[in-house]
């Protein structure tokens, strides 16, 4: 376990904190229209948390992730520190496990964070009656599927990442891999019988997209240890 | 006598039909500098990253502490430190957060670690500027840091992948004044991968020449040139001429004469004397300005097992 904090701390050190203000454009870019513009343009109904807001909110950590997990293994190896990480005593298991948890945790927080600052933005603009919050349980649901979300766009980004031999490489194929994923969610769900969609409750609904990314998360993450092999790493 | 600290038995690794390291049998004893002397492509950097465990050999065996490289792998990267073809630098990290990185990767307490970053730091005139970030350093700064960060944990045994290449004669020269005293004061063991002869002869205690892969001598550099390397004579003057060549090469103590501008090389088999032949130059007609007699450098002796390899 320390090893895996001490691959956050490095992570915390090395990417999310030292990249610059450059590095800092994408995700107050998108804190910005996921967490000011739309709740603005919205109004007091952001709150009831529907469906279609819900969706908006789980895209945050597509769009923080991309910036930085391409980085993580391919920017390393680009930068020819991956070698002497390899070549120390951290397990495999751990330099992964801590790259992702870094990853996953800064996504996280910032969807939690662009979720707060639209509610209190609304509520602010409110001019009558008593502060508002999300219905609890919608409340939870969201940060549950916002960590789903980010766990998915991490372990994927890994994935390219290891594949990718330079970190604007691995940035590009995420970044057309989260279209191709938008539209594709998309097709499914308008090709999924309106009879269907609408037997469900939301609860059930919301449950359903857990189980999905759930499903998704697991097959990635495993795949991702797998392919995070020293001597496989060290060839490349 | 000890367990060597580094054992190899007939280590092969291939890439395709390319024998990166072929058949390579080595011991070396701990507490000493040892370099592997090669040129581009040898597969020095290959037989550090087999002696790691990073790769899985294609036939043989190597232990290093007494770890078996296949099934210890772990046990031996716990315990070594490594600076390998890159410094390996976090460089938008600061240089103090650089080895604190190191050190809880090696767990080492807070106050030892800093206690240690600190003292490294100090004896490598960094002290100062540890709060940088180390992408403003200069490149033998930067070197310099990567090696506080091989030596940070006190291993007994560190890998030292090509330390100088790249840098300026002055720079070199400094980095490694700052290696040799570091590696007398920690009194560890250093695995030194070069192709700088200089570098091999200034630091290592026993040097093994590597080409394609394959060990071909290894030794003190005494003893290399001993082995390899004949003595010889060089004499500088005017009025060489073909003739008295010829009659120099059927002398019974000249192996070989090579002549280049004004400037005489005569390699005698033995330790025979050079006056008769001085002698003989005068007589043909020569004009001798200095006579140096003296062994083969290590550079010589390289060249030597290159050409011989490749015969």
């Amino acid at each position: 376990m320390s090893d895996i904090w001490t691959m956050i701390w490095k992570e915390s050190k090395d990417l999310l904190f030292q990249g610059g203000w450059k590095s800092l454009i994408r995700p107050f870019f998108v804190i910005g229209i996921m967490g000011i513009y739309l709740p603005l343009q919205v109004g007091a109904d952001w709150i009831s948390l529907t469906p279609i807001y819900m969706i908006l909110v789980l895209w945050v950590p597509f769009f923080v992730v991309i910036s930085f997990i391409g980085d993580a293994i391919a920017g390393e190896r680009e930068r020819h520190t991956l070698e002497t990480l390899l070549a120390s005593r951290m397990p495999d298991r751990a330099i992964l496990l801590g790259k992702i948890a870094a990853t996953v945790l800064y996504a996280w927080g910032m969807g939690i964070f662009s979720l707060l600052l639209g509610l209190v933005l609304v509520d602010l603009l409110r001019t009558q009656g008593n502060w508002l919050f999300y219905p609890l349980d919608l409340f939870v649901d969201a940060l549950i599927l916002i960590l789903l979300a980010s766990l998915l766009a991490t372990s994927a980004g890994v994935l390219v990442s290891l594949k990718s031999a330079t970190v604007r490489q691995a940035q590009q194929i995420l970044s057309i891999g989260t279209i191709v994923f938008v539209f594709g969610v998309t097709f499914v769900l308008r090709a999924i019988p309106a009879n269907v969609l609408s037997s469900l409750s939301y609860p059930q609904f919301l449950l359903s997209v857990m189980v999905f990314l759930a499903v998704l998360d697991a097959i990635l993450l495993a795949l991702s240890f797998m392919s995070f092999q020293r001597s496989r790493l060290i060839l490349s | 006598m000890p367990e060597p600290i580094i054992r190899t038995e007939h280590l092969s690794r291939f890439f395709g039909t390319v024998k990166a390291v072929d058949d390579l049998t080595l011991e070396v004893p701990a507490g000493i500098v040892f370099g592997l002397l090669g040129p581009n492509g040898a597969g020095k950097t290959t037989t550090i990253h087999l002696l790691l465990g990073l790769l899985e050999p294609a036939q043989g065996q190597a232990s290093v502490l007494g770890f078996d490289t296949r099934t210890q792998a772990d046990k031996i990267r716990a315990r070594i430190g490594a600076l390998l073809e890159f410094a390996g630098l976090y460089e938008r990290m600061t240089a103090e957060d650089n080895l604190e990185l190191y050190g809880r990767i090696y767990h080492m307490p807070a106050p030892e670690r800093r206690a240690r970053i600190k003292e490294l730091l100090t004896h490598l005139d960094l002290w100062d500027r540890r709060k940088d970030q180390v992408s403003k350093w200069s490149r033998g700064m930067k070197q310099k840091l990567a090696v506080a960060r091989a030596l940070l944990h006190h291993p007994p045994l560190i890998f030292l992948d090509e330390p100088t290449a790249g840098f300026d004669p002055i720079a070199a020269a400094a980095l490694r004044n700052d290696l040799a005293s570091l590696v007398a004061r920690e009194g560890v063991t250093v695995f030194l991968n070069t192709h700088n002869l200089t570098e091999a002869e200034k630091l290592c205690a026993q040097v093994g020449v590597i080409r394609q892969g394959k060990l071909l001598a290894v030794g003190n550099p005494d003893e290399l040139r001993l082995r390899t390397g004949s003595p010889q004579a060089e004499i500088v003057g005017t009025g060489f001429n073909d003739q008295m060549l010829a009659l120099l090469r059927e002398r019974p103590e000249v192996a070989n004469v090579v002549l280049q501008n004004n400037h005489l090389t005569i390699e005698l088999r033995g330790e025979s004397k050079v006056a008769p032949l001085v002698s003989l130059i005068v007589r043909s007609g020569g004009e001798i300005e200095e006579v140096r007699k003296g062994k083969a450098s290590l550079e010589d002796v390289f060249l030597t097992l290159m050409e011989e390899e490749r015969t």
